[in-house]
């Protein structure tokens, strides 16, 4: 008795689970990215979340579990003995620069992205490669630009004087919160500029049509539709640009000066100079936490006033 | 049509994109109260012509007035018309009742005169209780009622609408129609449709202008349209129609008799204007309907020819049946009402047929 030979080639055992269950192959093709990710960023948090219970010895570290690190950090809230504010009124202030920053890159980058988006008809693509030239060069060449035109001899200055409109170099250009706002806002108005162009770009022209064929002049359209359909983009801008910069050290550590100082140079000096990697640690995460809760409440806010506004 | 007054007059208009002449050199009036269609091919220029009305362009060449004010420079938002966008343009982050009341926040009314307007509004397009959806909530009839509400919410004295049914299937669309034309009347309001189907302009307007690449060929009533077109173009684009090249012969009683080829010796109506100079080249049309099947030679001295069943198609309530006929390469279109059943004398294919019509049937055009 001879079975007949298959005409349909059987698949492997393998190929049969991955043609059956669709996850399997979701999980498949996602395994490159997802081995990164956590190698890449897990890990690190993992190792920073662990270094945060442990304790600095000189040159070895104790990994006794201890909560010694959030209650030098946090400890001031409840008055804990010998907990120094300095940790908390570092991050609220690196807090309210980065909200400076966000709104002063909002407000710079809007007009830009309308302008892209409803004004530029030809070369769009060479105006959006314009605008990312300035990411050719490195970071730090664009601090230290900033730098050569706000310092003490530095264009603006050496430019006023020679124009006689001042007699003495001005010293509160650099060296103070405001130096630090210019130059972040600076760096991350081309990041704020993208996601706001995207949704400006999708509002349908006709929408812009229809309510100008009910009445509505510039300003008023501007307000009862394309502000409020651009708003997603602008969150997402917002956001963009607010959680990196708070944890930012560079650029208060190049033009911030002593009063400039945020929590990302207390942190980096944690595991630098002052060699203390769980206290470094536990500030990362305390601002990790702080970010989260603050740009929740904001997207809960904003959420409570679209619900009101239907 | 109604002999009511002008709201809108269009003299000598053009509109050109750079070479592209999107409304060339183009007259009329559109009557108080009317339904007007613009209908046409593809690009020829229809919703350029709404946008001129609405003023969301400004002609290159020539006026618009309506009600007797001129439109030069006037914006969109400062003219009497309101439009409904082909896409229905419905503002997504608003609600149903602040869509269709969207228009009316500087008309000065108090809230409950307001919401007292959209009811009436949501009940006159028939979705009372709808006021709170979202709008991608909506199915697409919905969005378009919709969209027909909140310009008709400002009272217009002309509404414009582009293609508003082309999105909709069939069957919707055809009660949109009579929907529409009876809200029309209802309300009073000046309609100009813009459509590219010629059954939808026939079955609603009062009055239809064909276009064809930027001009206007003809203005008239639907049956004015369909029974006497005036050149080729506005007889092959609406309803079908079989072309015959021919000549004048002679004239007899001011009936002309044509030579047309194929066909022999076609007579034609009695012409009371603009009687054809004998000799001229000219084009012979008749509407398949109107020309008669028979199964043997009938007893008409004229009009009548012998030919060949090459195809029939039965749809239900017509037959469509195309005759060859020798000496023509395109078979000749004929429909028949199915009144009795099918035609039981009819065979199939190359079975000999005779065909006839009536001289009021033959329609003469300029080649
Ligand atoms: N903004 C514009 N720039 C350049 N050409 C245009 C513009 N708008 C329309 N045209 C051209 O003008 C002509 C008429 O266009 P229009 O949109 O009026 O056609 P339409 O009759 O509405 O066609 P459809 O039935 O496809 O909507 C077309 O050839 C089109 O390419
Ligand atoms: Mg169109």
């Amino acid at each position: 008795m001879t079975s007949p030979a298959p005409i349909v080639r059987q698949d492997s055992r393998i190929q049969r689970f991955f043609l059956r269950h669709e996850w399997a192959r979701g999980y498949a093709l996602l395994s490159p990215t997802l081995a990164v990710m956590v190698l890449a960023m897990c890990l690190p948090v993992f190792m920073l979340a662990a270094h945060s219970f442990w304790t600095q010895n000189y040159l070895t570290i104790d990994e006794t579990f201890t909560l010694a690190n959030y209650e030098q950090a946090l400890g001031w809230l409840w008055g804990a003995e010998g907990a120094k504010p300095i940790y908390i009124r570092l991050l609220w202030k690196s807090m309210q620069i980065s909200f400076g920053v966000t709104v002063t890159t909002l407000i710079l980058a809007y007009p830009f992205a309308y302008f892209l988006a409803f004004k530029v008809r030809r070369n769009k693509n060479l105006w959006i490669i314009l605008i990312s030239v300035p990411f050719l060069t490195s970071y730090l060449l664009r601090v230290f630009t900033w730098k050569i035109i706000l310092g003490f001899n530095g264009v603006i200055n050496s430019g006023l004087m020679s124009l006689g409109i001042i007699s003495e170099p001005l010293e509160f250009l650099l060296y103070n919160p405001t130096a630090v706002l210019i130059v972040l806002a600076h760096a991350w108005a081309a990041f704020a500029i993208l996601p706001i162009y995207v949704s400006l770009e999708k509002i349908d022209r006709s929408l812009l049509e229809a309510a100008t064929d009910l009445g509505d002049g510039p300003f008023r359209r501007f307000w009862r539709i394309t502000w409020p359909l651009s708003v997603p983009g602008v969150i997402a801008s917002g956001l963009l640009v607010f959680i990196p910069t708070v944890g930012d050290y560079v650029t208060p550590k190049l033009v911030g000066g002593t009063e400039g100082i945020m929590i990302g140079n207390i942190i980096q000096s944690q595991f630098g100079k002052a060699n203390n990697w769980p206290l470094g640690s536990a500030l990362s995460i305390v601002m990790a936490i702080a970010i989260t809760i603050v740009v929740l409440i904001f997207l809960y806010v904003m959420s409570l006033g679209r619900v009101r506004a239907k | 049509m109604a002999t009511s007054d002008a709201i809108i007059k269009i003299t000598s208009c053009s509109k050109h994109f750079g070479p592209v002449r999107a409304i060339d050199d183009v007259s009329f009036d559109i009557a108080r109260g009317e339904f007007f269609s613009l209908l046409g091919a593809s690009g020829c220029g229809k919703t350029t012509l709404l946008r001129l009305l609405a003023g969301f362009e400004q002609p290159t060449k020539g006026n618009i007035f309506i009600d007797g004010q001129g439109m030069a420079g006037v914006a969109p938002n400062h003219r009497p018309t309101n439009m409904v966008f082909q896409s229905y343009a419905i503002f997504p982050h608003l609600d149903v009742r602040r869509n269709i009341g969207y228009g009316l926040r500087d008309a000065g009314l108090s809230k409950k005169e307001l919401d007292g307007k959209i009811d009436q509004m949501l009940e006159l397009i028939k979705l009372p209780g709808f006021g709170s959806r979202a709008a991608h909530q909506l199915s697409g009839g919905q969005r378009q009622r919709i969209a027909l509400a909140r310009a008709l919410i400002k009272r217009p004295k002309v509404l414009l609408l582009d293609e508003p049914l082309g999105a909709l299937d069939k069957k919707l669309r055809e009660e949109m129609q009579l929907e529409l034309r009876a809200l029309q009347r209802n309300v009073g309001i000046t309609f100009v449709f813009v459509t590219h189907d010629q059954e939808e302009a026939l079955t609603m307007s009062d009055r239809i202008a064909v276009i064809s690449q930027g001009k206007v060929l003809q203005i008239d009533t639907p049956t004015s349209l369909y029974e006497s077109p005036n050149c080729k173009e506005v007889a092959g684009f609406i309803g079908t129609m079989n072309f015959f090249d021919g000549t004048v012969k002679s004239m007899e009683e001011a009936n002309a008799v044509v030579d047309a080829g194929p066909l022999g010796d076609v007579r034609t109506r009695p012409f009371a204007a603009k009687l054809p100079a004998s000799g001229a080249s000219i084009t012979v049309a008749i509407r398949p309907e109107k020309i008669n099947l028979n199964p043997s030679r009938p007893s008409a001295s004229h009009n009548v020819i012998e030919g060949r069943m090459s195809a029939a198609a039965y749809l239900g309530d017509r037959s469509h049946y195309y005759v060859a006929v020798k000496g023509r390469n395109a078979p000749i279109a004929v429909a028949a009402q199915n009144v009795n059943a099918a035609r039981s004398w009819l065979g199939g294919q190359d079975q000999p047929v005779w065909l006839s019509w009536r001289e009021d049937s033959v329609i003469l055009l300029d080649r």
